[in-house]
């Protein structure tokens, strides 16, 4: 029993302060959301507000169809896992797992046996008498996990989940809530700040700014296509370089950089190329050459920091500072002057903002 | 490898207990004593004081008193207590600082003075009787303890927890009672206990509101030795004493016992 959740229009204030704006957002049945952004972007307002736990100050919120604006939290039969497992700490293991079907009323009998049946999907079945001051963060995090979808709840959502377990074990666990959620097909909002998190995770993410979605879109859409500078500088491309286009050849577009270098672009990857944009460019979207002759954009070298598999430059361009990598055969000194030439693969081309 | 103690640390923790016991001592002491002056370390040995403690109407009744207004006092300012604390820990960011200061005001001001002013504004000014006043004058010097030690043991619960609760279905009000509380278990007992003593014990407050065919025990301590100097002061301390540890131990078999089965 999976269904869409439909966010209107959203919008709360903390006091005065206004921390969501108009926000619209649609996940479809038995998508996987992730609302992704920096704290005070707003991510864990919209799920508190979801979860009943705020009321918005304009805006509806449905789920399949049913108005829970005005619903009380406890109504809304959702299933939440919070950052820090919240799982109650008197209780046993199984009666943490029991608890949501308790309060539907369910005989004690068939709760025992849906969150045996629970634990032992998630691995801990020997652990059901265990108190949770006695569980590791990892195995606290399952039974949470648990928890929430044994009430097999039309939406599932997650606020942060994984941020206090180390590195390994993160990875770990959110395949397991990926496969649990497919399994499963439940809908699921999972709020996080880890790119890397979110964009493994998700059928979608929404990239949230200052209590509005900036984009929302598959992974792979966003890491190749930002929609704006804020989107390209939130994925990685660091480097903004405003652009003239000078010329139109057919296929070719050439355009003029700062210093007056020109490039050349392919009408069939960037189509409707404007006037005036900016291009973006990852650090290993620039390639680095210390041949004057090479077509490039001038610039003299600064900082130069090892990375492993290059070394990063920080390089004083017409265009301001701008990051490229370089290869580690040809280290290049402090004070060089180079040619930085964008990968016309690895660049997105953005409106002027 | 075991550590070894050092003979000073051993002098001094067995100096301290002797400091601690040694008043309980002399008093269960003097109580038995069959003299008819309060005298140590006592000549003879006899239950006598103990039987008379009853003969005499006075403190049969005050007993009965004090057991009366601890129990009501302590109970009402965990009735406002709780609540006051969960509230001051759960919206501690919305809440003004000052709001939890409030609470601790009736312990900053003298007893003296709280017991002198509460008989002017609600026993004299109010007409109010004598039993209800003694009442509010407890229930007030007891509420700081109560609010505080149990915003301590708030101070380490997790409201999310309680989110929790109320998205797998369960109201807030029963999630308070069936979540909540579990948590702060110790810390209610803890006050409980400590408002518990603080009322029974309580004299500056209770001496001026006290008043004819109503008094504490403490303050009827207080009556009989301006006038007598027998034994059976001593052995009303101990009375009150052994009641304070059997409430205690009845308070923390049940109340414990009682949230554990939840």
């Amino acid at each position: 029993m999976t269904q869409a959740l439909e966010i209107r229009n959203l919008t709360a204030h903390y006091g005065t302060t206004k921390v969501l704006d108009d926000l619209s957002l649609s996940v479809g049945a038995g998508e996987l959301v992730s609302l992704l952004g920096a704290s005070g972007c707003g991510k864990t307002t919209t799920l508190r507000l979801v979860a009943g736990f705020l009321t918005p100050t304009n805006g509806t919120i449905t789920l399949g169809g049913r108005d829970l604006t005005k619903l009380p939290a406890h109504k809304r039969d959702i299933g939440l896992v919070f950052q820090n497992y919240a799982l109650f700490p008197h209780l046993s293991v199984m009666d943490n797992v029991a608890f949501g079907l308790k309060q539907r009323g369910l005989p004690a009998a068939d709760r025992a046996a849906r969150a045996g049946k629970m634990l032992e999907r998630v691995g801990l079945s020997a652990l059901a008498d265990r108190l949770p001051g006695a569980l590791s963060g990892g195995q606290k995090q399952r039974v949470a996990l648990a928890r929430a979808l044994v009430i097999e709840p039309p939406l599932l959502m997650f606020d942060e989940p994984l941020s206090n377990l180390d590195a390994k074990l993160r990875i770990d666990m959110r395949v397991e809530i990926r496969q649990l959620q497919r399994a499963n097909g439940t809908t699921s909002v999972y709020v996080t700040h880890d790119q890397e998190e979110a964009f493994s995770i998700s059928d979608r993410v929404a990239i949230m700014h200052q209590g509005r979605i900036m984009q929302l879109d598959t992974p792979e859409t966003l890491y190749q296509k930002p929609a704006n500078a804020f989107v390209a500088r939130f994925v990685g491309f660091e480097n903004l370089i405003p652009m003239e286009v000078v010329r139109r050849n057919g296929d070719s577009v050439t355009a003029r950089a700062p210093g007056g270098v020109e490039l050349d672009f392919s009408a069939k990857r960037f189509p409707a190329i404007p006037e005036k944009f900016v291009l973006g460019t990852r650090p290993d979207g620039l390639t680095v050459t210390a041949d004057p002759g090479a077509k490039g954009i001038p610039a003299t070298l600064g900082l130069r920091t090892y990375l492993g598999r290059a070394y990063q430059y920080q390089c004083e361009t017409e265009a301001g500072t701008l990051v490229a990598n370089g290869s580690l055969a040809a280290p290049l000194a402090a004070g060089e002057k180079a040619r930085l030439e964008p990968v016309p693969e690895q660049c997105c081309v953005l409106a002027v903002e | 490898m075991t550590a070894r103690l050092s003979p000073w640390l051993i002098a001094f923790t067995t100096l301290i207990y002797i400091f601690l016991a040694g008043p309980l001592v002399i008093v269960i002491g003097a109580a038995l004593s069959d003299t008819t002056y309060l005298t140590f370390p006592p000549q003879g040995l006899t239950l006598h004081w103990f039987v008379r403690i009853f003969e005499i109407g006075a403190f049969r009744t005050t007993i009965v008193t004090s057991l009366q207004i601890a129990f009501l006092s302590t109970a009402l300012a965990l009735a406002i207590g709780i609540p006051a604390a969960y509230a001051l820990n759960r919206y501690r960011i919305q809440l003004p600082a000052w709001l939890s200061t409030l609470f601790v005001l009736p312990i900053l001001v003298p007893e003296i003075v709280l017991g002198f002013s509460l008989l002017r504004s609600v026993a004299a000014g109010m007409n109010a009787p004598i039993y209800a006043s003694l009442l509010i004058g407890h229930t007030l010097i007891v509420l700081p303890y109560c609010v505080r030690v149990i915003s301590a043991s708030l101070s380490s619960f997790d409201f999310s927890v309680e989110e929790a609760a109320i998205s797998l279905g369960s109201p807030p009000a029963k999630t308070f009672f069936t979540i909540v509380l579990p948590n702060v278990r110790s810390g209610v007992i803890a006050a409980f206990i400590l408002a518990f003593i603080t009322s029974i014990n309580d004299v500056s407050t209770s001496i001026f509101l006290t008043g004819p065919g109503i008094s504490t025990l403490p303050i009827q301590i207080l009556a009989h030795v301006e006038q007598f100097f027998d034994p059976v002061i001593a052995s009303v301390s101990v009375l009150l004493m052994f009641l304070t540890v059997a409430v205690m131990a009845i308070v923390e078999r049940t109340l414990g016992l009682t949230f554990l089965a939840k």
